[in-house]
């Protein structure tokens, strides 16, 4: 009795490895449209850039394919990436294309800072590149956004647009770059709605829809008529139990992150995204050292550089009054009237 | 020696014939999917064998596996089933980083040997609570072991962010260089592949695994309590005293396999939004390896090899490397399914056998 | 009667298993209305023969015969569509459902969609009447007794409409009195028309029932003779195919003093019942004291209770003098208390350890088998091949698994075990079940050997037969307590199966 319990346990467990490889495999090979076998791009140049993703990996809807997608449109230059499927595999990965003669890595995520960090310095000659973190090396090329800009003018909408006065945020892991998020968009709503009550969760973690899609409907039980989620595929999670109350008549709204997820998820519940141009930066980025004029150093983009803002489908919900707004208080960020906090009030 | 053959002799045989029916069945749903499966195997080998950096680092993706996988079979000898290496890891992988960054003012030769020891000591505790679980309270190791590797997880993040942390990152500060396992004049010989002292310990634990299982008094009073816990409390054994025992020294290896991993590996601790899995793969081992620690040893290899050449085969053929976790599935599947194994291999089998009687 | 065709005809059958024939050509014939006796030791081949005509095996070459029609059975089905019913060794019964249900199962009368049982309960009725089957169709099968729960196995079958019935060891869970009912059932059945097969070892049953016996040596058929022209000394010998003795030789006991006494013993079972109610009990020196009973009546947590296995409540257990309740098992043991554990399989050994090291099982931590914590193998095997020699255990090597050994050879191991302790008590419970009648005599030698070498020898065990045969002193267990004791001479099975039962005493002296 004792036996075939565990054996069945091992056979299931046996079993769980081969499903979990075959649904991300099939997985992959959908999107293998723009991402085929991990290589893109003119194979007839000599420039050759690699990407290395963290464990979100390429179809993470979000800054990992953002990336991948701004690396894929590059012209003229061998664009390849690897996934990583735990942190050991960030330096190694990150090797593979040092140490395979290409002219730019990315690392994208900050998980991969201390990664990029050690390989940068093994490698002096190397040139390197990465989201979300910084990075002091020489070779290295920091791109890091302003979040907290972009978080803002979705407050603003948030706040001119309750109609509860209680508005949800859903976080990943409580991480900084998480909380320039939240920040800015509490002082978005604050900004336009001093009433409104900004309801928060972090989830603590990136790849849980079934944590995203609790948090979500105990803000909206609770009220709360708009989410803005920074969760990454948790966030996944929140737009679909959005969309299951918007079916059953009930009106509530999601605000997207990092792309304009309303291409994904639909109009019927995404309100605008705050989205972050991790692709523009990108593939700017991979251009200059086609055109050799790559420098090391960091760089932090925001509203003014247009490296985060909101969607542009977002007149499709938001009326044209709430939008004149948005755009007034982007003048002022960029004027410098306003600064925006980078850590939420308490 | 003779009898260490012995060990293997039969089952040895299996675990082959599982491994290449599990590269088979990889092969076709490679061929399936649209890719080469010979280029791709080729990739494999040439992404671990290829260069010495990537040999390197293949020896440091294995080692972590030779001591879950020890953990997982040192239990399941002793008759239980320690499916708790992952939390025995990280708890592990905790108390060698608190050792390693809060300990000031010792020598290398003292700091790193205790932040290992430490590691195994507290691994081991983590395990010993299931086992006192069992042993008093009849609860199943399953259950608690699962339980018990979320404790450590969120326990782990907690000790990370409120003692360790490192200003405005993820991670804890990083180690002293007096607390690091890491070898430095073989990493440099290995194009700075992170190699560190785990592996050699990996493989003298193996010697102990043997030694203590099949040598002692002690190891004995455990075979006995695993095939038999009735008969083994009829002839005078404390079956509890031993349940606890085999859990504790099955903690130290997975703890062990923590600490090397922050000690020889990475130098700081993250905050983990999931598990690491290096305690499940260490099941999967343990089984490759039929809980033989030599055949862990083997198993582990296949394992790492196939982990990290992965890579390789999605860099060199396109494979994505889910793909490969499909072949390791298949052998882990082929290796537990035994029946179906022996039932491919019967005719010959049964051959065999005949020929003895006769 | 010879010239009828037999409703049941076995025509060289073999089948062979990987490296052992279990049936070697095997020829049977069974006609109607007559018992058939299938007479071997274990491993002989009975069973796999009746259960190729049970259909749960296929023979290898042979054919089988209903009344003259050649017919295949494929599986159980088949085999009861052909009207042959097996009532097994093991019952199979669910527990917590009633005798009606319980006989219904598997092909329940419909009314609609309903359950039907009314009618179901009327036709067992009619025929429990028929054959003198005694049943309570609405009790729960674990609230009745073992012979009950026997009766309805074989209402079952004839439910079911049998002709053919098969008894497989019918008579190895059951009181005296419930064997000599089951008898007048298996009487009534053939004079209603029914065939019957009786799988047994047992020589006084087939002496008293069968018609015919076939006797069955490794797989092969030996004889088949008339009962009335047959005695039980030539069956044994065919059986066993050497000269057996019955009366085990023994000479009067010397008993000297008390060496373990056991005062006002209460223990519980698992469930929290009281098992044991003050039960008393003395081992001299230089006897051997037999303890009869029926099964659940508290042998078992006896038997734990002095090895150190269950928890005792209260009362004492003194051996020569020093006590022993609640002790460790280890404790005990090195107190010179040996013990053949009543399942060998559960208590007595490691199945997958090797013969040596199953021989240290209890002395593994001492000298000269352990040194500094290390085993030391060289003096592990001596030990073993010593033993193995003595002992006379048919093993390959040392080496070998106690796995692969026959039962009777790994009793043997055990026994060489405990005995090599050197011990004050020997407890042996229940140690010739499930063994042939080669290694019943070899047991019960030792057992009496010990006693002759003036140890105190405490022997457990559900065959009467042997009890009276071996002990030099008998004591009833009934309930938990010990409710008379008798002198093996002065008895008989008819006295001692009413006092297992728990009516009063007739001829023996009541325990204070």
């Amino acid at each position: 009795m004792k036996k075939s319990f565990k054996l069945s346990i091992v056979l299931l467990l046996a079993l769980t490895v081969v499903l979990a490889g075959c649904g991300n495999n099939k997985n992959n090979a959908n999107s293998g449209e723009s991402a085929n076998a991990g290589s893109s791009g003119n194979t007839a140049s000599n420039v050759k850039i690699g990407l290395v993703t963290d464990v979100g990996g390429v179809n993470d809807k979000s800054f990992n394919q953002s990336a991948w997608e701004g690396l894929s449109a590059v012209e003229g230059a061998k664009t390849e990436y690897l996934q990583s499927t735990k942190a050991d595999d960030y330096e190694t990965n990150l090797n593979k294309f040092v140490k395979g003669g290409y002219d730019l890595t990315w690392g994208i995520g900050m998980d991969l800072g201390d990664a990029v960090g050690k390989v940068a310095s093994e490698n002096a000659d190397a040139k390197l590149a990465i989201i979300d973190a910084t990075v002091d090396q020489p070779n290295v090329k920091s791109v890091t956004f302003s979040e907290n800009e972009g978080s803002f003018l979705v407050g603003v909408v948030a706040g001119l647009m309750t109609k509860t006065n209680k508005i949800g945020f859903v976080g990943g892991t409580e991480i900084p770059v998480i909380k320039r998020f939240e920040a800015g968009f509490q002082a978005g709503i604050q900004a336009v709605n001093p009433n409104a009550q900004l309801l928060v969760n972090y989830t603590g973690a990136f790849d849980k829809p079934d944590l995203g899609k609790t948090a979500a409907a105990t803000f909206y039980d609770n009220g709360a008529d708009i989410v803005f989620q920074a969760a990454g595929g948790t966030g996944t999670g929140v737009f679909n139990e959005a969309t299951a109350r918007v079916k059953s008549g009930q009106k509530v709204w999601v605000i997207g992150v990092d792309k304009d997820q309303s291409l994904e998820f639909g109009d019927e519940v995404t309100l605008t995204s705050m989205v972050k141009r991790v692709d523009e930066a990108v593939k700017r980025v991979s251009q200059e050292v086609i055109d050799g004029t790559f420098k090391g150093g960091s760089e932090v983009l925001g509203l003014k550089e247009n490296g985060v803002g909101i969607a542009d489908t977002s007149s499709k919900n938001v009326p044209a009054d709430v939008l004149a707004k948005v755009e007034e208080y982007k003048q002022k960020i960029i004027s410098g009237e306003i600064t925006v906090p980078s850590e939420p009030a308490k | 020696m003779s009898k260490i053959l012995k060990l293997f002799s039969g089952s040895g045989a299996i675990s082959i014939i599982a491994i290449v029916l599990g590269l088979i069945v990889g092969a076709v749903v490679m061929l399936i999917g649209g890719y080469e499966p010979l280029l791709a195997y080729k990739s494999l080998f040439s992404q671990v064998f290829g260069n010495t950096y990537d040999f390197g680092e293949t020896l440091r993706e294995i080692t972590p596996l030779i001591l879950t996988g020890f953990a997982f079979a040192f239990a399941a000898r002793a008759g239980l089933f320690n499916i708790g290496g992952e939390g025995q890891f990280i708890v592990g992988m905790t108390a060698a980083s608190v050792i390693g960054i809060k300990v000031h003012g010792l020598p290398i030769y003292i700091h790193a040997p205790l932040a290992v020891i430490a590691g195994g000591l507290f691994g081991g505790i983590w395990a010993a609570l299931v086992g006192y679980l069992k042993a008093k309270r009849g609860v199943n190791e399953v259950i608690t072991s699962i339980m018990l590797n979320w404790i450590a997880l969120y326990l782990a993040n907690f000790i990370v962010r409120h003692f360790l942390l490192m200003e405005g990152k993820q991670r804890s500060e990083d180690i002293l260089p007096t607390a690091s396992v890491s070898f430095p004049w073989l990493s440099d010989l290995m194009d700075s592949a992170r190699i560190h002292w785990g592996m050699l310990i990996a493989v003298l634990c193996s010697v102990f695994f043997y030694y203590f299982m099949w040598k002692t008094k002690q190891g004995f009073e455990l075979r006995a309590v695993g095939n038999n816990p009735n008969a083994a409390q009829y002839a005078g054994m404390n079956v509890g005293r031993n349940v606890v025992k085999a859990m504790f020294i099955s903690g130290i290896f997975a703890g062990l396999a923590g600490a090397f991993q922050i000690l020889g590996v990475f130098h700081y601790q993250s905050i983990m939004s999931g598990s690491p899995g290096t305690g499940f793969d260490g099941i999967a081992v343990g089984l490759i390896g039929m809980n033989n620690p030599f055949g862990i040893l083997l198993g582990a290899l296949l394992f790492g090899t196939l982990t990290y050449g992965s890579a390789g085969m999605s860099f060199g053929a396109g494979v994505p490397p889910e793909l490969i976790r499909i072949v390791i599935g298949s052998i882990i599947f082929f290796i537990a399914a035994q029946g179906i194994v022996r039932g491919i291999i019967k005719p010959f089998y049964f051959k065999r056998k005949k020929e003895k009687v006769l | 009667m010879n010239s009828a065709t037999p409703v049941v005809e076995l025509k060289g059958i073999t089948k062979r298993f990987p490296g052992v024939v279990a049936n070697d050509s095997i020829s049977f014939k069974l006609f109607k209305g007559e018992i058939h006796a299938l007479l071997g030791e274990n491993g002989a081949g009975k069973s796999t023969l009746m259960n190729i005509v049970f259909g749960l095996y296929q023979p290898d070459e042979g054919s089988i015969e209903i009344n003259g029609e050649p017919v295949i059975i494929d599986n159980p089905n088949k085999a009861i569509d052909l009207g042959i019913g097996m009532v097994h060794q093991h019952f199979k019964l669910v527990e917590p459902f009633t005798v009606t249900e319980n006989i219904i199962l598997g092909m329940e009368p419909k009314k609609g969609s309903n359950l039907d049982t009314k009618t179901a309960a009327a036709r067992i009725q009619e025929l429990s009447e028929q054959y003198g089957l005694r049943v309570d169709p609405y009790a729960k099968i674990h609230d009745i007794s073992v012979g009950m729960q026997q009766r309805v196995e074989i209402l079952k079958t004839l439910y079911r409409g049998a002709d053919i019935l098969i008894f497989d060891e019918p008579t190895a869970v059951l009181t005296p009195q419930e064997i000599t009912e089951l008898m007048e059932i298996m009487r009534r059945l053939v004079a209603e028309g029914k065939s019957i097969i009786l799988i047994t070892h047992k020589l006084k049953e087939i002496m008293h029932i069968s018609n015919t016996v076939t006797i069955i040596r490794r797989g092969k058929v030996i004889d088949t003779v008339k009962t009335s022209e047959a005695s039980p000394s030539i069956l044994a010998e065919k059986m066993v195919g050497r000269n057996v003795t019955f009366k085990v030789d023994k000479r009067a006991a010397a008993p000297g003093g008390n060496v373990l006494e056991v005062r006002d013993l209460f223990v519980k079972n698992k469930e929290g019942a009281t098992v044991l109610n003050g039960l008393n009990l003395n081992v001299r020196a230089g006897e051997i004291l037999g303890i009869a009973g029926v099964d659940g009546n508290g042998q078992t947590q006896l038997i734990e209770a002095l090895t150190g296995l269950s928890k005792v409540e209260s009362g004492s257990i003194r051996l020569n003098g020093k006590e022993l309740a609640n002790a460790t098992p280890r404790q005990i043991s090195e107190s010179g208390i040996a013990h053949i554990p009543e399942d060998r399989h559960k208590h007595g050994l490691v199945l997958d350890f090797s013969m040596s090291e199953n021989m240290v099982l209890e002395t593994y931590y001492k000298e000269p088998y352990s040194k500094r914590g290390f085993l030391d193998y060289n003096a592990i095997k001596k030990q073993a091949q010593r033993l193995i020699q003595a002992f006379d255990v048919r093993t390959p090597s040392a080496e070998t698994k106690a796995r692969s050994l026959s039962g009777g050879n790994q009793q043997k191991a055990i026994i060489a075990r405990e005995i090599d302790k050197n011990p004050d008590v020997l407890i042996a419970a229940q140690p010739t079940r499930g063994l042939d009648v080669g290694a019943i005599e070899f047991v019960q030698t030792q057992l009496i050997a010990q006693r002759d070498q003036g140890k105190a020898v405490l022997l457990i065990s559900f065959e009467l037969d042997e009890i009276i045969n071996v002990s030099d002193r008998i004591a009833v267990i009934y309930e938990g307590q010990i409710v008379g004791e008798v002198l093996p001479e002065q008895t008989n099975d008819q006295e001692l199966g009413l006092m297992m039962a728990g009516s009063t005493v007739a001829g023996g002296v009541r325990h204070e």
